[in-house]
């Protein structure tokens, strides 16, 4: 067993466990974006940061990935990690401001302005379908590509991937809502356009090479009957 | 006929795990890109996800994933060629094709790239043109370059070349002369490097006669190893981007004094080379 201090008070966990896991345990709330259970932490969001160490030489660090230490001392929301997470949610509002998600985080965390570039993009990066897709689908049909501010998620040349059973699994677990409808987009390899309930994608033709998760799709179905 | 040169490759590189970028290369160097089908075949052979090769594929700017021109023409942008000037010449070079950087020319002649660094910092800036070096290029060079990479650069072959000359030349790195005028090789000052290959570190002496193949080293040096050469001045790997024409072995890049670019191929025995002046 590991014996360390969050927030003051005196915990133990097993061996090999996480600084959030800890602080779960305790009952402290930590934001997450990117840590899902049953997925291996992968430390993209940086929501979860925590302090560690006495203040003069106090660091920020993940929780998700940080494992827990012997006498480690853990601050979960002090001033400079509010302040750090603050800075984070404005950040990831800049990026996708029509997420739900992020939006309910910027709410509950007092977050009412957003100082940057506003950019409109559909994925944050935070890698949660890639991880859903390898580790618990075994399918390891989307992945990383490109490099930089062209990295993006999706399947290997954008077209309908052999080995997607389309599960839905990076769907569900998308906090952007990426691949929800992409109906004025359809150059994208996921469909998912029958995902919410009024289907723009009945005007669309070109759905023939999509991916799509629910097959027999709703949408399409109701489209063939019009037809 | 492709699938069984894709095979081919892949024998080559083994069955270990790891080689992935190299194999990558391989097949890059052989159609100057990376076409889907070889991707999926790599993919297939090696056991790795399709979607894991692609994700190197993308991430490396070496490797590019559409068919790239007859010419590659990489001009460096890396810190010593750009405070000598190398965005002026990328800009120009941009303005003589009419193509940006990571595009090709309609009529497929010319692929355009900027890189950070190609090892030759003192002959800054440099172009290099499909593995040919261009040192200290200015603005007014550019049109000349390019129509002479247009003509074809590879026209001296080597076996047809009998010229013998004795040539000085010196790190590409920190331009230190290699000369050593206390050994000589076929009567001349030979040139004096560092090689390692396996777990041998030892001197290597050349031949400064162009055209003379003689060398004498420390260590006896199997035939068809490929060794890497080093800077005995600054200890800098002699390390170009290009591969040898004859047998795919990385080329050694050296300073040829008077100005110009020679490269010698770094496998054991064979007589590879390129010759640039200016």
């Amino acid at each position: 067993m590991i014996k360390l201090k969050i927030n003051g008070v005196d915990v133990s966990v097993e061996e090999g466990s996480t600084v959030l896991e800890a602080a779960q345990f305790l009952g402290f709330p930590i934001p997450t974006l990117c840590h899902m259970e049953g997925l291996t932490p992968y430390g993209a969001c940086r929501l979860c940061v925590v302090e560690i160490g006495n203040p003069p030489r106090s660091k920020l660090v993940s929780s998700c990935t940080y494992p827990a230490e012997d006498g480690l001392v853990v601050r979960t929301s002090s001033e400079r990690v509010m302040r750090a997470r603050r800075m984070i949610i404005e950040l990831l509002l800049a990026t996708c401001p029509q997420s739900k998600i992020i939006q309910d985080l910027a709410s509950k965390f007092n977050v009412r302005q957003q100082r940057f570039k506003q950019e409109y993009e559909d994925c944050i990066l935070c890698g949660l379908c890639v991880r859903m897709c390898e580790e618990q689908m075994m399918a390891k049909a989307i992945g990383f590509r490109g490099r930089g501010e062209n990295r993006s998620i999706g399947t290997p040349f954008d077209i309908k991937s052999e080995v997607c059973r389309q599960c839905g699994g990076c769907i569900y677990v998308c906090p952007a809502c990426q691949l929800r409808c992409t109906y004025n987009e359809p150059e994208k390899a996921i469909c998912g356009g029958c995902a919410n309930l009024a289907p723009p994608c009945l005007e669309k033709e070109n759905f023939h090479d999509m991916m799509c998760y629910m097959d027999p799709c709703v949408a399409c179905e109701i489209r063939k009957e019009n037809n | 006929m492709q699938q069984v040169e894709i095979a081919d490759i892949l024998a080559r590189h083994g069955e270990k795990e790891g080689g992935l970028i190299s194999i990558l290369e391989s097949i890059q160097a052989k159609y100057g890109y990376l076409p889907r089908e070889a991707l999926e075949e790599v993919a297939e052979k090696t056991g790795h996800a399709l979607v894991d090769v692609y994700g190197v594929a993308t991430f490396y700017k070496a490797f590019s994933l559409k068919p790239r021109g007859k010419h590659l023409i990489s001009v460096c942008l890396g810190t010593a060629c750009h405070v000598r000037g190398g965005p002026q010449i990328a800009k120009e070079v941009k303005r003589q094709l009419g193509i940006r950087p990571g595009e090709t020319t309609p009529d497929k002649e010319f692929t355009l790239e900027t890189v950070n660094c190609l090892g030759a910092c003192a002959l800054g800036p440099v172009v290099v043109i499909d593995g040919h070096y261009f040192p200290n290029v200015k603005t007014s060079m550019v049109k000349g370059i390019i129509d002479r990479a247009r003509d074809g650069l590879d026209k001296v072959e080597v076996d047809k070349d009998a010229r013998v000359f004795p040539i000085e030349v010196s790190c590409a790195r920190c331009n230190h002369s290699l000369m050593d005028t206390e050994h000589k090789l076929d009567g001349y000052p030979s040139v004096r490097v560092t090689v390692s290959f396996g777990q041998k570190h030892g001197w290597l002496e050349l031949s400064s006669l162009y055209g003379s193949y003689n060398t004498s080293s420390k260590y006896e040096i199997p035939e068809n190893t490929i060794v890497n050469f080093f800077c005995p001045y600054c200890n800098a790997e002699l390390m170009g981007g290009s591969l040898c024409s004859e047998c795919g072995a990385p080329m050694v890049p050296m300073i040829v004094r008077g100005g110009g670019m020679v490269q010698i191929c770094s496998r054991k025995g064979c007589k590879g080379h390129m010759l640039d002046l200016l």
